[in-house]
């Protein structure tokens, strides 16, 4: 399986972008190549724009550049795309309607290193529930490449969140992405595994040990979290009667929390979440910090049989 | 071009529309939104090439970002009295399903706004995208911004001030609404400025300063000063001394009138010391 990291799956989707749409123009806060900008920066130097460590400055220059047509992308880690900026974010682009990609590298806790001040995990929360924000989290790279060309055509505030490290790269390349569509990766009867983000690929290897323990699972991608694939949510869990939720994010704001809600209000099912659940990260490797704090394929299975069980 | 007695006469029906905006409510910023009724009349009707025609992109014309929202009253007024939109929409300033929000927004489709502000220290950073976005057009038309003094203790209005010098935004000409009052008191009890033109010099802008911001004549000399000076590789920006309630003798000379509305009497009050020259909306 090749290895590659999401970030570079949203350079390539930029760099694409400065080839096909002349009103792209990126914005970046300082982090170039830990978003793998380059390409497009080196390509399209008029229509780069180096802000300096001022995000909130980038997001209100992002903000501006709409008016007179312009399809602006900012790139900074995605605590600093989101928490820091939040105001700025709801005011003027949320608020404002204005066409600004927020693109947010090194999300959840597979930053690693640099620990819980870098490591955001309510991103996703605090993102959908701004008024029509769109909220994506691909699950890896061709998927993240996909996403980041699709959400050019798209008119509106999108938040467009990735990660650092390299990780399995198991979608088709050159996919279509449609924003707000659930892809089906296995089908199953037993169980649905709704997951996102990183989280897609642990689904898939649980599911490979569970089918062999006899048990059929359904694995469903949810790479946009806004809007919710509510059809395609509902139809599955219609037929498996139980689910399991895994996201990097925290539990509160997250995708197990957006499935909850719509299942509580249309069909009531039980449900089990695979997430941080109220607690800061830290410093340390990535998978090593995905295995303290139970993001796991291993998480994942023990969530599935459980679930199965409160059937 | 109008006279200057035209123009004149504008502010003071701006000044009426504002208080009877701010009293039909009970609620609004009267006291730098009378402070700025030269300014935004000079701007609309004299300084900027715009089209009343409103289009979100303003392609080939200036275009203009109010970064404190709050005196919303002004703003209104001085865009429907230009023709934006009818000046009957004034009476539903504030009302539900208006679309004169209390602080300035897109949302509602209001024609001449093209960004929310309210929460500050965000308007500059917008228009300079917008200031960017037109150079990319190939579009010499340019960016005007108004501030407010105390909205400068916000610190994403100092990011944008040192972006714009350092990557020599200059088709952008920023106005600060130098009244020197604030929600809690002058400028100086809350946090004191120091010498904003030392400051804003420090940060490699082109620095203009008026004394006189309630004369009409004063403030479309500076504008055209300011205008004379874009295009040299460097921002512009203006301090212009205004009086909060400027026109209304009772809000002059304090803060107190910074976010408080008139009861009747004294809206009949200030009515009188404005009299009707355009016809009251």
């Amino acid at each position: 399986m090749e290895m590659k990291d999401t970030r570079s799956g949203f350079g390539a989707g930029l760099t694409e972008l400065g080839k096909i749409n002349q009103n792209v123009v990126a914005l970046c806060a300082d982090l170039t190549g830990s978003l793998n900008m380059n390409d497009f920066q080196n390509e399209n130097p008029e229509r780069f724009f180096q802000i300096g460590i001022a995000e909130a400055n980038m997001i209100g220059i992002a903000a501006g550049m709409t008016i007179g047509g312009k399809i602006p992308f900012t790139g900074t880690f995605a605590n600093f795309s989101t928490s820091r900026v939040y105001d700025q974010i709801r005011q003027s682009i949320a608020y404002s309607g204005k066409n600004v990609k927020i693109c947010a590298s090194h999300a959840g806790l597979t930053l690693g290193e640099d620990g819980a001040t870098h490591q955001v995990l309510e991103d996703i929360g605090m993102m959908k529930m701004l008024p029509h924000m769109i909220v994506i989290n691909p699950c890896d790279y061709n998927q993240t490449k996909a996403a980041t060309i699709a959400i050019a055509d798209y008119f509106g505030p999108v938040y467009l969140r990735f990660g650092r490290p390299k990780v399995p790269n198991f979608t088709p390349a050159n996919q279509d992405f449609e924003i707000g569509k659930a892809l089906h990766l296995k089908k199953g009867n037993d169980v649905t595994i709704f997951a996102t983000g990183h989280l897609v690929w642990e689904a898939l290897e649980a599911t490979k040990i569970l089918e062999k323990e006899g048990i059929s699972v359904e694995v469903i991608n949810i790479h946009t979290i806004k809007p919710l694939d509510n059809e395609a949510i509902l139809k599955a869990v219609k037929n498996t009667k139980c689910v399991v939720t895994a996201e990097e994010h925290m539990l509160n704001g997250g995708l197990g929390d957006s499935i909850a809600q719509l299942l509580s209000r249309k069909l009531p099912t039980p449900i089990e979440m695979v997430g941080v659940n109220d607690t800061f990260g830290e410093s340390g490797p990535p998978m090593k910090l995905m295995k303290k704090y139970g993001l796991t394929s291993d998480n994942i299975i023990t969530a599935a049989k459980k679930v199965i069980a409160r059937k | 071009m109008p006279t200057i007695s035209e123009l004149k006469n504008t502010v003071t029906q701006i000044r009426r529309d504002i208080v009877r905006m701010v009293h039909a409510n009970s609620s609004g910023h009267p006291g730098g939104s009378l402070g700025c009724a030269e300014f935004l009349t000079a701007l609309y009707f004299e300084i900027m090439n715009h089209n009343t025609n409103f289009t979100m992109d303003g392609i080939g014309e200036d275009i203009f970002f109010l970064s404190n929202g709050h005196i919303s009253p002004v703003f209104y007024a001085v865009l429907s009295r230009r023709g934006y939109f009818d000046i009957t929409e004034l009476a539903t300033f504030r009302k539900i399903d208006s679309r004169l929000q209390g602080h300035p927004t897109t949302h509602e489709g209001l024609e001449g706004v093209r960004m929310a502000s309210g929460s500050l220290g965000q308007g500059l950073s917008t228009a300079i995208g917008a200031a960017l976005t037109k150079k990319l057009n190939n579009d010499d038309s340019l960016v005007y911004t108004l501030h407010g003094d105390g909205e400068l203790q916000e610190g994403q209005v100092w990011e944008a001030f040192m972006y714009a010098a350092g990557k020599k935004v200059d088709n952008l000409i920023a106005t600060i609404d130098y009244n020197q009052k604030q929600i809690d008191g002058s400028i100086n009890e809350v946090l004191p400025m120091g010498n904003l033109t030392s400051k804003l010099l420090a940060f490699d802008w082109i620095v203009l300063e008026e004394f006189h911001g309630n004369n009409i004549e004063a403030v479309i000399n500076i504008l055209n000063k300011a205008k004379e000076c874009t295009g040299e590789g460097k921002p512009v920006a203006i301090i212009l001394h205004t009086e909060m309630g400027n026109g209304v003798n009772y809000m002059m000379g304090t803060h107190k009138w910074h976010g408080s509305a008139p009861n009747d009497e004294q809206l009949a009050d200030a009515l009188s010391q404005n009299l009707e020259t355009l016809g009251d909306y």
